[in-house]
């Protein structure tokens, strides 16, 4: 049985580019599913493809002490979807650092529901997004701390820029906290690229599209700096910001 | 070498420079005193082409070629540098990175070789050092958490590592200690002093004067050149004010 079709009433699916997705569903009907067992690692670096719809749905359960670490590069040329379910038991410990970098018409987002249900868990997520023409690009993310899970950390940074005015970021950081002893933190902006930065680089030398792709590097190459695979996601990424800029 | 002609300026409207005239040899350094808002930073600004700094009259040339019709980068790459009164700070973008596609960028344009990454690290690690500033830091994104002084500092090792033919510095000397004023100061003499090169100073203090000499010292006040002198200009300046020194 194939999971019925979202609608966009359902939040996770807002943004979505429904009718892109639409002929390919069944093919993503159901997320993958992984298990990180007590106090084991794990680690991905996600680059895009070459499929005009790019979908990837994912749920990981970390149980104590597990630690999960993705490096996520989203810029389908159509519609990208990173969609993560993510639940830390005590002690678990989970990083997300991803981009979306979208030129055209094409939409692309990342959806996460992090989920603590133990004491002591930590949740970093990092995104970045790079928006040119009448591009989309958005994220969604619901941490939620059950009753139990005091001394819970989460992070939410998110921040989008947009290179044209047809250009579009959604940013929405949801919390739902039923424990009473923890710190949850969420930063987010939308803007340009900062006009006297663009001119201090000019006056160095460098013209206009230079100053801009130099600039636009250093929002987003920072992501990767840690990843084990850092080159591979660095050189995909500069790529795809060479077709932004 | 630079030859500034009549030259009005407006900024949101607002006018700002209303006349300005000067000519700087090859070879001289100038310096340009002045109260606040006389319109020393508008100058130093028109001069390197940012956005917003209008043009409504005059001119300014720059060995013969018209400046303002350049865009930034070109005159950059004709051989003039903006030292910044207040550097830029770049997140995320190192230094090394930063100057070497500067670099290479006003290379190419001259039709000159680029520098590889170990000329570059070369060049960068000398004209660091002549600075008494530890390469380590140009590893960093571009002036972030640079005190006051390092940002100045590392103004003055990227003129040396850009080596350009005329610099327009801005208030280079505000923020820095004693012992950084003098280090910057021989910076300047070392890097711009030379036949085929030129300096316009912009400074609200004598004291930088004393370690780079200039050749002319002018006021600006209500964005007009109100008086030129030599140094002792600047002493008169520095001793009576420019309420008095103007009269």
């Amino acid at each position: 049985m194939t999971a019925p079709f979202p609608t966009r009433k359902q939040e996770e699916w807002r943004y979505a580019d429904l009718d892109a997705l639409q002929p390919v569903w069944e093919q993503f009907a159901e997320p993958l599913t992984l298990t990180v067992g007590p106090g084991e690692s794990f680690e991905e670096v996600w680059l895009p493809s070459a499929d005009d719809v790019q979908v990837r749905r994912m749920q990981i359960a970390l149980e104590a002490g597990a630690k999960a670490r993705l490096f996520v590069l989203n810029t389908a040329p159509v519609y990208g979807r990173i969609e993560l379910e993510i639940s830390l038991a005590q002690g678990a410990d989970f990083e997300l650092t991803a981009a979306n970098i979208g030129t055209g018409l094409s939409t692309n987002e990342i959806v996460t529901t992090v989920r603590h249900t133990g004491e002591n868990g930590r949740s970093r997520q990092t995104v970045r997004s790079v928006l040119n023409g009448k591009a989309t690009g958005s994220y969604v993310g619901k941490v939620e701390v059950a009753r139990g899970a005091q001394k819970t950390d989460a992070e939410q940074s998110v921040k989008a820029m947009l290179l044209d005015r047809g250009a579009t970021a959604n940013c929405k950081p949801e919390l739902e906290i039923f424990a009473d002893d923890v710190k949850c933190a969420h930063g987010a902006s939308v803007g340009e690229l900062d006009a006297m930065q663009l001119f201090y680089a000019e006056s160095r030398g460098l013209d206009p599209a230079s100053a801009r792709a130099l600039l636009l590097e250093g929002f987003v190459m920072g992501l990767w700096e840690s990843a084990k695979d850092a080159d591979a996601i660095g050189d995909a990424a500069r790529e795809a910001l060479r077709r932004v800029v | 070498m630079l030859r500034i002609d009549d030259l009005h300026a407006t900024v949101a409207g607002k006018p700002i420079l209303n006349g300005v005239s000067l000519d700087v040899p090859a070879g001289e350094v100038h310096a340009i005193m002045g109260p606040n808002g006389s319109g020393k930073s508008t100058l130093a600004y028109v001069l390197a082409g940012r956005p917003g700094y209008e043009v409504s009259e005059g001119g300014a040339t720059f060995e013969g070629h018209d400046l303002l019709a350049m865009e930034p980068h070109q005159r950059a790459a004709a051989g003039l540098f903006l030292g910044f009164q207040y550097p830029v700070e770049i997140p995320g973008v190192s230094y090394l990175q930063f100057l070497r596609e500067s670099l290479n960028a006003q290379r190419r344009a001259r039709g000159e070789a680029e520098l590889s990454g170990a000329e570059f690290i070369k060049l960068a690690r000398k004209q660091a050092g002549l600075l008494g500033m530890d390469t380590e830091m140009l590893k960093r994104p571009v002036n972030v958490g640079f005190s006051g002084g390092e940002k100045k500092r590392a103004e003055m090792v990227q003129m040396g590592i850009i080596a350009p033919k005329f610099a327009v510095l801005d208030e280079t000397d505000s923020g820095l200690d004693i012992d950084a004023l003098r280090i910057v100061g021989e910076g300047i003499n070392r890097i711009m002093r030379g036949p085929g090169k030129g300096v316009l100073l912009i400074t609200h203090y004598e004291r930088l004067l004393e370690h780079v000499r200039p050749d002319r010292v002018h006021v600006l006040q209500a964005g007009r050149i109100t008086r030129s002198g030599d140094i002792e200009l600047a002493r008169d300046l520095e001793r009576e004010g420019y309420a008095e020194a103007a009269a």
